[in-house]
């Protein structure tokens, strides 16, 4: 196990009084594994992200990880001082690991997914897909075991959010980094996931897991899985969970 | 093609010059002959031949340097001064939010209050000489620094300082690589708007203690009602004030450059 979350749970003081947005979520992250977390807008993915990463403080359970944990988030977040080189090793400057492998490594990466050209270019001369890609690759570079993606795709227009979940996905398996990735999109779950969670509405609690399996003539990549039998299946199974039984908000 | 498009450019620059040196010399000149066709009342507004000659004979016995030169040192040094100390100050507020929380009222306080008013207090405090002038001049540059530079600081997204804490950034690291190069640009428009504050300062500080500077010469200009004297303190003011602003935007140029393209 890479992360193991038991009976975690998240209360805000808010002026309103308590808002309880997590309510005993149990679920664990196996080695190499992606795990899509869907569930309804505002139902607290994004605070178990952030709970999961450390950022936050749990009022209730605990969280089990094994070494570290790469964040990344809905934006970029990049920094548009930086040119590309530099933005990729800013978390191994943070942690003051930019030894000779990390730089290598690093370099490395960039050689292979096509942003070794715009080492020395800046954020704003990239492309939305290319930006989201830098901002993986500043992600992996500190070495993380787990990754966390939260909703990285949301602010591409469909045909790039295609290409870039193609090119991430490929990424992630090739590195062999487990994964949780949080989405609206239930295409995008089940395409690029082997695992899909489920969470009710707030406050949340694990409604449903999936084991994604599907029967496929090619390799499996994001694009190929969609034109599997299962993924309509699935994709039933999932739309069922989330309207039917939560009517008055849908997703 | 690149060199043909900065040709085009800089023939375009060169025109707006032009044109904004006929506008001055046209003002000029409106101003001159008003005045000899008594259109405009030479003991009121003087006129730019009399504060030529005036200013002629004040270079020819140096006597300008000594007022320039020390009007300037009180400005530098109260723009120095005050813009480091204020950007200091909203660094430790930023760094503690109980702290800013503390003294948010005392600052809008010191903000609303009419500083000039209190600068014959301040000039008692810290003496009549280039001490009491600094510090008027910074009295009236600090809190707008300190406010304005804060609020700066506080308002980066939330998600660029959660993505430094995601790599176990430290509050130091979030400074330095964040929060300060990112406002790199603000704080330089801050030291901008600082160097017209400081010569209001400056001036205020003159016209109330000081035997030389640029604000003595119009101060006593206007008292033996020497129009032309004071037409050339407030000319020569407003070219000091204009070079320092160009030489803030020199600095500028030269950051941005040296971090690469950047915002
Ligand atoms: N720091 C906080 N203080 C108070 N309430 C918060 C805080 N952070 C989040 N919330 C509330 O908790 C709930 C869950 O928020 P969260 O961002 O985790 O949802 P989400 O599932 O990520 O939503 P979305 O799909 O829209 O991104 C929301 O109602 C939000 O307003
Ligand atoms: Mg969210």
């Amino acid at each position: 196990m890479v992360l193991e979350l038991k009976d975690v749970s998240m209360k805000f003081c808010t002026k309103e009084g308590n808002l309880e947005v997590l309510d005993k979520i149990n679920f664990s992250i196996r080695e190499g594994e992606i795990v899509a977390l869907v569930g309804p807008s505002g139902s607290g993915k994004t605070t178990a992200l952030n709970i999961i990463a450390g950022l936050l403080k749990p009022t209730g359970g605990e969280v089990k990880a094994r070494g570290d944990i790469g964040y990344m988030f809905q934006r970029d977040n990049l920094l548009e001082w930086r040119t590309i080189y530099k933005n990729v090793i800013l978390g191994l400057e943070i942690q003051k690991k930019l030894t000779p492998e990390n730089i290598e490594k690093v370099k490395r990466m960039l050689k292979t997914y096509g942003l070794w050209e715009f080492r020395n270019c800046h954020p704003s001369e990239l492309s939305g897909g290319m930006r989201q890609r830098v901002a993986l690759i500043r992600t992996l570079a500190t070495g993380p075991e787990l990754l966390l993606l939260d909703e990285p795709f949301a602010s591409l227009d469909y045909q790039t959010k295609l290409l870039v979940s193609e090119d991430i996905y490929k990424i992630i398996k090739k590195e062999k980094k487990s994964t949780i990735i949080v989405t609206h999109d239930l295409s995008e779950a089940i395409s690029m996931s082997d695992r899909i969670i489920i969470l009710t509405d707030r406050p949340a609690r694990v409604m449903n897991i999936y084991e994604i399996e599907l029967t496929l003539d090619e390799e499996r990549t994001p694009l190929t899985a969609r034109k599997s039998p299962d993924f309509r299946i699935y994709f039933e199974k999932l739309w069922r969970d989330l309207n039917e039984k939560m009517p008055k908000q849908g997703i | 093609m690149k060199k043909c498009l900065s040709k085009e450019y800089r023939f375009e620059k060169l025109k707006l010059i032009l044109s904004q040196i006929s506008l001055l010399i046209f003002f000029l000149g409106l101003w001159e002959i008003g005045a000899r066709i008594g259109l405009l009342d030479e003991f009121f507004f003087s006129k730019p031949s009399s504060v030529a000659v005036l200013f002629w004979k004040y270079l020819r016995t140096y006597e300008i340097f000594k007022h320039i030169s020390i009007s300037l040192l009180e400005t530098i040094l109260g723009i120095t001064i005050g813009s480091a100390a204020g950007i200091l100050i909203a660094t430790i507020l930023w760094a503690s939010e109980r702290l800013s929380k503390l003294l948010e009222p005392f600052l809008i306080i010191l903000n609303a209050l009419p500083k000039t008013a209190l600068a014959p207090i301040m000039i008692i405090w810290a003496g009549t000489g280039v001490r009491g002038i600094v510090l008027v001049a910074i009295s009236i540059l600090i809190i707008v620094t300190i406010i304005s530079t804060y609020n700066y600081f506080i308002n980066i997204e939330p998600e660029k300082i959660l993505m430094m804490k995601s790599f176990r950034a430290n509050k130091f690291q979030i400074y330095t690589k964040l929060i300060f190069p990112s406002n790199l640009v603000n704080i330089i428009s801050v030291v901008k708007i600082n160097i017209g504050l400081a010569w209001v300062g400056v001036i205020v500080g003159e016209f109330l203690v000081s035997r030389a500077g640029i604000g003595y010469l119009i101060m006593y200009g206007g008292q033996v009602f020497r129009l032309d004297l004071v037409m050339m303190g407030v000319v020569i003011l407003s070219l000091l004030a204009y070079i320092m602003y160009e030489i803030v935007n020199l600095i500028e140029k030269i950051l941005l450059k040296k971090r690469g393209k950047g915002i």
